[in-house]
């Protein structure tokens, strides 16, 4: 994720996004229409010291919860990429290419509504609104780009559920992080065959001697994510 | 469910299946007097083999998932050494495997480690000759391998509820969980098909293998929503595909005991 483009750099809203503007607006002012959601939305947020986060910040939130809502919003970066590669594809995308991203783009998607209707109704007023990425970092006519963004992406899931995993008190939660996070792994390995082919190299820096994938804590992801998410995210009320 | 339960329930699952296993053998033994007597002979038995250092200490719960575990490392590391040894992977493909081979090794080490037992020390048997060419038919190591992966990463996924108590173990399982999936991945790849489990799971010579492999992959309900219509431009297969599922005990013991001598 070195190269990038004044080109091709989509900064924008997915459709939740416009419509959670759109009701928040209704009821605030309309001096601050021009705000994003997410700002609204944190505006009279603290930490569990009790200091207030930032205007402008989104606040993951605790516990489960905040755990749901920091998947919630890494499958908006993923579902927000390759639903970009899908309606800008690459120069030269082969159809195989271009279907392993739709599939992608599919899955994503899946599991960022999944979990929106998951913690809508779990908890409707703890979930985070839908954020705005920024993919500036990203020339999308660049196969060598989108790909190396990609692999990142994926293994950086991976190595988020990994790690958040152990922090889930619901049994069932766990258990619907165990099914997405296989899937993100199984992303990333064909995204690595894509890059390498079908040499040793598919789990090549992901694994390590003792055979294991990597698991980042929540304060190792969420500054590489916030790179790629224009929402201010703060997840300092997350578990320790 | 330590071991000795474990190997009951393969026996449970297959009365016929006599002695499988070395550890079994002693069950035997042990079975040839009162069960009472062959309960309370257990801890003596396990003594031989386990550092009480470390081993001893852990929760029986996650003793158990971790003992069940590293059966199916066992097999699957058995599986790969014998593999690449075979001569049958082609040279472009080699390094896939031989990656692979020491992952599984590794995940044996480890669990062995981590269960305080000697290297080896709980290997059973292994046997292929319900798939008597694996190791002279290429195309039928690769729908060995990739029935291996997913089972195992779905029996990985359904054993993480199980080490709660457990944390740092827990993150270990889904450490291992994800290569597996990786792996399964790849061996997908190379049979043609795709990475991630499509519809039932049974496409390009699946099936009848290994039928039980599969089953409850269709699934889209998911977290008690069936998201089937609810999730816009998304059939049932594209649903299904996104999420994969777990598989219990039994199911997954009834399969690998295919492979028990």
């Amino acid at each position: 994720m070195t190269s990038s483009s004044t080109k091709s750099t989509p900064t924008g809203t997915t459709q939740e996004s416009k419509a959670a503007v759109g009701r928040r607006t209704f009821l605030k002012s309309a001096s601050i229409a021009s705000l994003s959601a997410a700002a609204i939305y944190a505006s009279s947020c603290t930490d569990h010291n009790g200091n207030p986060i930032p205007d402008g910040t989104v606040d993951l939130g605790s516990g489960d919860v905040g755990i749901l809502n920091y998947a919630y919003a890494l499958e908006q970066l993923e579902a927000a990429f390759y639903t970009q590669i899908v309606a800008t594809p690459y120069a030269g995308i082969t159809s195989q290419e271009l279907m392993v991203m739709t599939d992608l783009k599919n899955h994503e998607v899946a599991h960022r509504d999944f979990f929106k209707t998951a913690i809508s109704a779990a908890a409707p007023s703890a979930i985070i609104p839908s954020l705005e990425v920024n993919f500036s970092a990203i020339d999308f006519t660049s196969r060598s780009s989108v790909l190396g963004a990609a692999k990142a992406f994926e293994n950086l899931g991976v190595a988020a559920y990994n790690g958040a995993g152990k922090f889930l008190k619901t049994p069932v939660y766990l258990l619907l992080a165990g099914k997405i996070v296989s899937v993100e792994a199984r992303h990333a390995a064909i995204i690595g065959t894509l890059l390498e082919g079908f040499n040793g190299q598919f789990t090549a820096g992901q694994v390590d001697a003792n055979g294991l994938d990597k698991a980042m804590t929540f304060g190792e992801v969420l500054p590489v994510a916030q790179m790629y998410i224009k929402t201010k995210i703060s997840g300092v009320n997350l578990p320790k | 469910m330590n071991l000795f339960e474990l190997f009951a329930k393969i026996d449970e699952l297959d009365p016929e299946s006599g002695e499988r296993l070395s550890f079994y053998n002693r069950r035997h033994i042990l079975k040839n007097g009162a069960k009472a007597t062959a309960l309370a002979a257990l801890p003596t038995l396990f003594s031989s083999v386990v550092n009480k250092a470390y081993g001893a200490d852990l929760p029986a719960q996650t003793r158990g998932v971790l003992e069940y575990a590293l059966t199916l490392e066992y097999l699957e590391a058995d599986y790969y050494e014998k593999g690449v040894k075979s001569g049958i992977i082609p040279q472009n493909n080699y390094e896939v495997f031989s990656t692979i081979s020491q992952h599984e090794t590794a995940h044996v080490r480890l669990l062995e480690k981590t269960l305080g037992i000697a290297p080896d020390a709980m290997k059973p048997k292994f046997k292929y000759d319900a798939y008597p060419d694996v190791f002279t038919n290429y195309k039928t190591f690769l729908v060995v391998s990739q029935s291996f992966e997913d089972l195992g990463v779905r029996a990985y996924k359904n054993e993480a509820k199980n080490l709660m108590e457990s944390p740092d173990l827990l993150q270990v399982a889904l450490q291992i969980h994800a290569v597996e999936a990786r792996h399964a991945a790849v061996v997908r790849s190379l049979r043609g098909q795709k990475g991630w489990i499509v519809g039932n799971g049974m496409e390009n010579g699946m099936a009848p293998a290994v039928p039980a492999i599969y089953e409850g992959e269709l699934n889209t309900e998911q977290g008690g929503v069936e998201l089937a219509g609810k999730i816009a431009g998304q059939d049932k297969n594209t649903l299904s595909e996104s999420f994969d599922e777990p598989l219990g005990r039994d199911q997954v013991l009834a399969i690998a005991k295919l492979f028990l001598a």
